[in-house]
């Protein structure tokens, strides 16, 4: 890649006014380094990935409404974890975590348990056990 | 207190930490040469590890293998110390600034307040270098920015102690020895051959086997998968080939600067023309992306699509096996 082709789209690197580094060569042919705004092949990748997320958390949420999961599950997902991740947060398993997902089990989840959950999710216990209905 | 430390951006958070505390000890050593004597360069396909639900795809080696390769081979001495508990961590943190000593730390993403949101995910490799702390607040060189960020004491703490894989465990790092003198040329020498080495590997998962098993799966995405899967694992594979810390060309181009410099250290002209070659090979790597996400953008499950792209994959193994196989013959 020449240094005048390091590409200069628009992407989600601006709202944090950063460009990040690439490696080019300049007319001599010679390696130098030239900051890139975005490039627009990773920035639809990512805008997909970003996608796919909120739409599994919007399915978490659906459920949890519904009584069918318990909000563990929804939090989860917007905290772009997955078991694996949110067991080692709360220092369960993951089959525990996944067994907490049934609304039955979390009701009878102790104070202690829910704490670390309401922890790992940088929220308040009350919050954990009443997800917002709106949006 | 404030150490006078120079921050210069890097493409990848691993190679621009040891190459910033490598020049703050007066070594003059570039990222590129960083990770080429580390023998950051790797192709991998990892079926068993699924990173946001897509098989995971890797362009360079494991997190922490470029900085112990390297070190290890131009015979820098590394005290590393990991942490249970978070006071203690910070405790020998603030000793180490106090000493006027800046030090690598490993922390999480998710919880980096200066990144962009969208860039928060649960990584827990990524690297930064703390070189002062003023007003309870630390002062950060985190290489991939532009200029120095600061973090609280409670952030701080929140991202060393990120859980998960990779989880750091507030791993805090910093030289503490240097060799009386550099045999640069032995390091890069070894570091080119056993990149060529894991390259040509005869594992089927990795380096240019590797990118003709993922060709073989990319063919059947769509039919086995579904159109939205195969999409989304599409996306995925130029995700981890472009994103931040690449240096673009899922670090082809890194790998073909590092070549000019050793070029030049080991007067070898073939590395030159080698280095040429990389480039051009980066080039084809971008134009994979560019095809691959055609198909991404306009959400097409065309099995020809995919057969075009996993073409472009085998075209690229071939090229990149015939040229390990000269980069090898070249030192």
């Amino acid at each position: 890649m020449k240094k005048s082709e390091v590409p200069q789209d628009k992407s989600n690197l601006e709202s944090a006014n950063f460009k990040e580094l690439c490696y080019a060569v300049d007319e001599n042919g010679k390696y130098t380094t030239e900051n890139s705004t975005g490039w627009i092949p990773k920035t639809i990748a990512l805008d997909n990935a970003i996608q796919e997320i909120e739409e599994r958390t919007r399915a978490a949420k659906e459920r949890a409404v519904q009584g069918l999961s318990s909000p563990i599950e929804y939090y989860m997902e917007l905290n772009k974890m997955d078991l694996s991740i949110l067991a080692s947060y709360v220092g369960s398993f993951r089959w525990q975590v996944k067994r907490h997902f049934k609304p039955t089990v979390f009701k009878k989840l102790s104070a202690n348990k829910l704490q670390k959950y309401a922890d790992a999710f940088d929220i308040t216990v009350e919050e954990l056990q009443n997800i917002k209905h709106e949006d | 207190m404030k150490i006078d430390f120079t921050h210069h951006q890097a493409a990848h958070c691993e190679n621009g930490v040891v190459s910033n505390l490598m020049k703050y000890n007066g070594f003059d050593i570039s990222e590129p040469m960083v990770f080429g004597i580390g023998s950051g360069l790797l192709f991998c396909y990892i079926p068993f590890l699924k990173v946001n639900h897509a098989p995971a795809v890797t362009y360079r080696v494991m997190p922490g293998q470029i900085f112990k390769k390297f070190t290890t081979s131009v015979g820098v001495k590394i005290k590393k110390e990991k942490f249970k508990n978070p006071k203690a961590a910070q405790e020998r943190l603030d000793e180490n600034l106090k000493k006027n000593n800046p030090v690598g730390l490993q922390v999480g993403v998710f919880n980096l307040t200066y990144f962009p949101d969208e860039y928060r995910f649960h990584f827990n490799a990524h690297n930064l270098v703390v070189y002062g702390k003023e007003d309870g607040t630390y002062l950060i060189s985190d290489p991939v920015m532009q200029t120095v960020s600061t973090l609280t004491e409670k952030e701080l703490e929140k991202v060393r102690f990120a859980k998960g894989p990779f989880a750091p465990n507030g791993h805090l790092y910093y030289p503490i020895a240097f060799p009386e003198s550099f045999d640069l040329a032995l390091a890069i020498k070894k570091g080119i051959r056993d990149t060529c080495k894991t390259m040509l590997a005869p594992i089927p998962i990795v380096g240019v086997r590797g990118m003709r098993y993922l060709a073989k799966l990319i063919r059947k995405w769509p039919l086995k998968k579904g159109v939205k899967v195969a999409n989304h694992y599409l996306g995925q594979v130029v995700r981890m080939q472009e994103e931040i810390g690449t240096g673009g060309g899922g670090f082809r181009y890194i790998f073909a600067a590092f070549l000019q410099e050793a070029s030049e250290v080991l007067s070898n002209p073939k590395l030159m023309d080698l280095s040429k070659e990389m480039t051009e090979i980066g080039d084809m790597w971008r134009d994979f992306a560019l095809e691959a996400s055609r198909i991404y953008k306009n959400r097409s499950s065309k099995p020809d699509a995919y057969n075009q792209v996993a073409d472009q994959l085998v075209v690229l193994a071939n090229l990149e096996e015939a040229f390990f196989k000269e980069l090898k013959k070249a030192i």
